[in-house]
């Protein structure tokens, strides 16, 4: 898993991100290590995923470009604040992970899934969506030009299938 | 249960507040949060490099921290209200973490949510915010109920020695509306070409 996110990673440092804001989740975790210990960003951990949007659109306010990092469940937490996106029409660029789809075991983490797309699009917000890995780069790259180069709303959503099966009882 | 009774006629007059602190604060990035603290702002004087929220309640310190890191040689000041700060408490806890130097949170505290009809909020009721900013690990904090007190803080601001939080102790009044341009594409481009940005 971390070869894609490596090129993940490249992919905003190319694009000139200077921000990554995350709750943390297991599939981003090679990328929130690699903006930690890369003195050219700044990692903003968060205690709530709606802090993040706030926090990318202050970052372009100052002439910065920011990423949000998050997990399919913390979207929810952040439907009013979206609405500071299509006021304003701020850039905005998240990277979402999905949980509660593919071999999921815990069953909390579904409606949420569910709910994740409809929720982005009925916020004004492109969704696009990567299953293989071969797509990462290219599907990243692309959702960071149209929301840069367009001031658009743009979240890209990492399957549950790409990143992995959670092992929940270790084997002995 | 209550711990502390705070009556609504105790406190400073927040258009002065705010019309004296702006007067100290021609530097400042300024973002309001949304209601009263906005209108105090705007009734101080329109300026590009100030930025009204209308929505997004709890989200004017997080809009901050995004400016504070990304313009750390400006004083980025965010001006709300103890509502408004409650429902972002947790950004605190986040700019605790980054410190950002040139950061600070002023809360207009009239312990009342002042738009939806004077109802006591928890500030009223107990809750410091200037205590949940020093448990946070913020550099300074400090508790204002005197007019006095009112330029050495902008002193501070300007300084940009450490992220700090200074609660205002507020009357819980009605005030005549003084209501900012609302158009948030207008808002965030006025303010990004005033720091020599490029717009769309």
């Amino acid at each position: 898993m971390t070869d894609w996110q490596d090129r993940l990673f490249d992919v905003l440092k190319a694009n000139r991100i200077r921000q990554v804001a995350f709750v943390p989740d297991a599939g981003h975790a090679r990328l929130i290590e690699r903006a930690e210990s890369d003195p050219d960003l700044r990692a903003v951990v968060l205690t709530t995923e709606e802090e993040g949007v706030a926090l990318v659109c202050g970052a372009w306010l100052g002439g910065e470009r920011a990423v949000l990092l998050m997990q399919s469940s913390g979207v929810g937490n952040c439907v009013n604040m979206f609405s500071l996106l299509s006021n304003c029409r701020f850039p905005f660029l998240a990277l979402i992970t999905m949980r509660g789809e593919w071999a999921e075991f815990n069953p909390w983490q579904v409606p949420m899934a569910k709910a994740t797309p409809v929720v982005l699009e009925s916020m004004g917000i492109t969704v696009f969506r990567v299953t293989e890995a071969k797509d990462v780069v290219d599907t990243v790259q692309s959702a960071a030009e149209l929301a840069f180069g367009s001031d658009q709303a743009v979240a890209v959503l990492l399957s549950q299938r790409l990143i992995g099966r959670k092992t929940w009882i270790s084997e002995k | 249960m209550d711990k502390r009774e705070v009556s609504k006629d105790d406190g400073l007059d927040r258009r002065v507040v705010v019309a004296r602190l702006m007067a100290e604060c021609a530097d400042a990035l300024v973002v309001a949060g949304l209601g009263s603290a906005g209108y105090d702002l705007f009734a101080a004087g329109d300026r590009s490099l100030n930025f009204y929220l209308w929505g997004a309640m709890g989200g004017a310190a997080a809009i901050g921290l995004g400016l504070a890191l990304a313009q750390p040689q400006r004083p980025v000041l965010v001006l709300t209200g103890d509502g408004e700060q409650l429902m972002g408490i947790g950004a605190l806890a986040t700019i605790g973490v980054q410190q950002p130097r040139n950061l600070t949170v002023v809360v207009l505290d009239n312990a009342h949510f002042g738009e939806t009809g004077m109802q006591r909020s928890h500030t009223a009721m107990g809750v410091s915010l200037v205590g949940v900013a020093a448990a946070c690990g913020f550099d300074w904090t400090v508790d204002i109920d005197e007019e006095s007190a009112i330029a050495p803080l902008a002193t501070r601001l300007e300084a940009m020695q450490g992220c700090g939080l200074a609660r205002i102790r507020v009357r819980a009044e009605e005030v005549p509306r003084a209501l900012p341009p609302r158009d948030g594409v207008f808002l965030k481009t006025r303010f990004r070409a005033a720091l020599g940005f490029p717009t769309i």
